[in-house]
């Protein structure tokens, strides 16, 4: 019975979703002040219904009803409580139904926290957010109802792809999804002020926090899904250039120019359609990853099943989506450039590069990505490009981002001091080389890439930290620092890291695959391993090969590894490494096979200098952009010029 | 005109991703070509699943053609499979032969009572070795091995009515008249 509820909420939810969409923006073009005024209340009622919607496939795993079919397939007995919620979006129908309830949270969020803005502004927002979630909740009824029945029920089920049978996988998509359906609002955002025409500019300051949150939550989510792939893939990678990646890397990088075109437009008026394009590009993105991800179009290691009906669908809703803003955008966009003229030396110039750089990047991930598409277009065959292209080209575009990302900060809007900043940065430049320099020597057989890294993370790195030193002396006490600085001060600090982990990691990294024989000790980067034998383990629902192995610096006992191969129930195997982390450090090992009969085994050795680092950075740029995000300007009263026609204010109903 | 461009440039996305779809549905991304096709089926000796005293080899196949069918109750495609075998199996005029893949026996035969037994002979690869030799994908997974214990076709998936009547059948015409000259 409670299936067919659930079933039943997402079809109310779907009506609602429809009135949601059709009668604000109706009233938003006709001034009808109810009508506008319903937009609030419907956008409560569809996320009433979504959540319920959610929480009964959720109370469906939790209860094992394996008459579900999409319960048995995702799920088993055996499965331990805590990973039966990680299960319900763990494939296709579960993990679209939390796209859209994460897609109903932000739209709740915007209603609820829009008190201060235009009625007629918010009513277009929320309609255009209720149009995109029309569109989900119709796929979802039509294409990939979670709520399936498998009569007769099953005895059991298929169990969890034990490869996302992590604690990592509990968090990874619901903070992927919060980062890139939150792209929705900017998207809706730039959509209103087109239909509406808005001549100023205010709205991208109210935007601007909401993208903000939507970029860290991105950021935080590809981090750790890196993080994942790491320590649970057991290749010791932590970025694979992987279809399924790249989707949620191409939003991130647009993202990336848009806050930043979104600040130049917002204080200078400048880069309107910059900005315009970027919100729309940012989501369209986002749309296009779930389409590679969901169409079977491209394989990937963790594409979901595939169904040219589904794909066939969400290629007709990206069309609308997307071409309809773009044409939205092509007939309504500002026809004058407006804002403030600028130097070719000054800070709108270093962000024109910026959102240039980074969109480069986005076109040229996406191009790789459909590379083997574009190969059977033209009928030269299916060909991918893997990580040779996207590394060179990806660190060929940030090389300019690079060498300008500490001018940035220094210099001023309209005209910048030069000279005033190359006698700050100075030293950031002089420590760089220098330390570059040191390192060749004392290291002679280190690569050229991690050269680069350490001069690139202590050129970002100090400078920026100049520029917080500059601030702390120039500006009186209490104004030092707003959050949005400190925000981008953290983020770009963090970038400074990334560019360490990647680059040091990349460049020193040991990998041996070596033949273990039980008691026996290898020397690996100046330590001793010392394996001590596989002993069977039992888990809650796998068994496991477990090996031991010691490692030991100079007699003394550094760590003791416990790498597993797992049986699942009834699926293949899982080999689960294990890592000592270190911050300059981190020791992994991965069991490998049996070889021979005396116990040897075959055992993946890595040891990786500074690979944390990777991910501190990705967790300081998160900090950096909620911190920005808190910035109490973006939440001040809208000006009485900015509020437009008298009817936009109309009577007010509780949510 | 420039306003124009991005509306274009995406009006060329949508194609390629269309084409995409329609390449898909027109190709068969199941068919990973085989290199055990026209090569003699691999060695194997498994228990039979209901009397796992006894076992059955590939030299006791031998002398008359056979369909080897790939499944196991863990999985959801091969229930997906099983009413067209239990329908048409008998009509195929070959002998079907059930490799239990990867499965615990209690849980297979609870599955063939709950949905019917449409096999000859069923042998269980509990661990997985067999699945190994014959280059098993994933079940369910067909074979069709002639008289002479040649992989004469393989299907990966769901063998559906479609297939079986343009692909499976015409092979099985083909080997049963070599096996019956």
């Amino acid at each position: 019975m409670l299936p067919e509820l659930g079933q039943f909420a997402l079809i109310l939810a779907l009506l609602l979703a429809f009135v949601q969409c059709a009668f604000p923006l109706y009233g938003a073009w006709r001034n009808n002040v109810t009508l506008i005024a319903l937009a609030r209340p419907v956008v409560a009622g569809q996320c009433v219904f979504v959540v319920l919607a959610f929480g009964i496939l959720t109370y469906a795993f939790l209860a094992q009803d394996f008459s579900v079919a999409y319960v048995a397939q995702n799920s088993n007995s055996t499965l331990p409580w805590y990973y039966r919620f990680p299960a319900v979006w763990g494939a296709h129908e579960g993990s679209l139904l939390l796209w859209v309830l994460i897609l109903n949270i932000w739209t709740v969020a915007v209603a609820a926290l829009s008190r201060r803005l235009p009625d007629v502004l918010i009513a277009r927002v929320l309609g255009v957010l209720g149009f995109v979630s029309f569109g989900f909740l119709l796929f979802t009824i039509l294409t990939s109802n979670p709520f399936l029945r498998h009569l007769p029920a099953l005895a059991d089920g298929n169990d969890l792809n034990p490869i996302l049978q992590d604690p990592g996988l509990i968090m990874h998509p619901p903070m992927l999804y919060t980062g890139y359906v939150g792209f929705s609002v900017a998207f809706a955002f730039a959509i209103a002020a087109l239909l509406g025409g808005e001549l100023d500019v205010s709205w991208v300051r109210w935007a601007r926090p909401w993208t903000n949150v939507a970029w860290a939550f991105l950021t935080f989510g590809i981090t750790l899904g890196s993080w994942w792939a790491y320590y649970v893939l057991g290749w010791g990678g932590w970025w694979f250039w992987d279809p399924v990646e790249n989707a949620s890397f191409m939003p991130w990088l647009v993202g990336t120019a848009l806050i930043h075109s979104q600040a130049v437009t917002e204080k200078r008026g400048s880069f309107r359609a910059w900005t315009l394009l970027l919100s729309i590009f940012a989501f369209s993105l986002s749309l296009l990853g779930t389409f590679l991800v969901r169409s079977g179009v491209l394989t990937s290691v963790h594409a979901f099943a595939s169904d040219p009906r589904r794909g066939l669908f969400i290629l007709v809703f990206l069309g609308t989506v997307v071409g309809g803003s773009l044409l939205i955008y092509a007939l309504r966009a500002p026809k004058i450039a407006g804002g403030k003229a600028f130097a070719i030396l000054s800070r709108e110039t270093l962000l024109l590069t910026n959102n240039l750089m980074f969109t480069c990047a986005a076109a040229m991930v996406l191009l790789g990505t459909l590379y083997p598409l574009i190969g059977d277009a033209l009928g030269v065959g299916r060909i991918s490009v893997g990580p040779p292209y996207f590394g060179f080209m990806f660190a060929l575009l940030m090389i300019p981002v690079v060498l300008l990302m500490p001018f940035g900060p220094l210099f001023r809007w309209a005209s910048a001091d030069w000279r005033g900043t190359v006698r700050v940065l100075r030293p950031a430049l002089i420590l760089a080389v220098v330390t570059a320099v040191a390192a060749k020597l004392m290291i002679s057989d280190l690569p050229l890439r991690g050269l680069v890294g350490v001069a690139a993370t202590l050129w970002i790195g100090i400078g920026i930290a100049l520029y917080a030193l500059k601030r702390w002396r120039d500006a009186p006490a209490g104004r030092r620092y707003t959050p949005e600085m400190l925000g981008m001060i953290a983020a770009h600090f963090g970038v400074a890291l990334f560019f360490a982990g990647v680059l040091i990691t990349e460049a020193t990294s040991i990998e041996r695959d070596l033949r273990f024989a039980p008691q026996e000790t290898q020397r690996i980067g100046g330590l001793d391993f010392t394996f001590h034998g596989v002993a069977s383990v039992q888990g809650p629902n796998y068994r496991a090969d477990e090996g031991t192995l010691e490692v030991r610096r100079d007699d003394l006992l550094v760590a003791t590894l416990h790498p597993q191969k797992r049986q699942y129930t009834g699926q293949q195997m899982q080999s689960k490494s294990d890592i000592d982390p270190g911050l300059f450090r981190d020791l992994y090992v991965a069991l490998g096979e049996p070889v021979g009969s005396d116990g040897a085994w075959s055992v993946r050795v890595y040891v990786k200098p500074f690979v944390r680092w990777i991910w501190l950075g990705g967790i300081l740029m998160m900090l950096g952009g909620f911190t920005a995000a808190c910035d109490r300007r973006f939440r001040a009263q809208f000006s009485v010029e900015n509020a437009q026609a008298p009817s936009a204010r109309p009577l007010q109903l509780p949510v | 005109m420039s306003r124009l461009l991005p509306l274009l440039v995406f009006a060329a996305l949508c194609g390629l991703l269309g084409f995409g779809i329609r390449w898909n549905t027109h190709h068969e991304t199941n068919e990973v070509p085989s290199p055990l096709v026209g090569k003699t089926a691999p060695e194997f000796t498994l228990p039979l699943l209901y009397e796992p005293a006894k076992s059955l080899s590939r030299r006791d196949l031998l002398g008359r053609p056979y369909l080897l069918n790939v499944f196991g109750s863990w999985c959801p495609t091969c229930q997906d499979e099983h009413p067209f075998l239990m329908r048409e199996g008998k009509s195929l005029g070959i002998r079907l032969i059930g490799l239990d893949w990867k499965d615990q026996p209690d849980a297979a035969k609870r599955w063939l009572q709950q949905f019917g037994n449409p096999y000859e002979t069923i042998i269980a690869d509990e661990d997985g070795r067999a699945g190994i030799d014959f280059g098993v994908y994933g079940a369910p997974e067909t074979f069709l091995v002639d008289a002479q214990g040649v992989i004469r076709y393989k299907r990966i998936g769901l063998l559906t009515p479609d297939v079986v009547a343009t692909e499976l059948k015409p092979q099985i015409v083909a080997v049963s008249k070599v096996a019956t000259p």
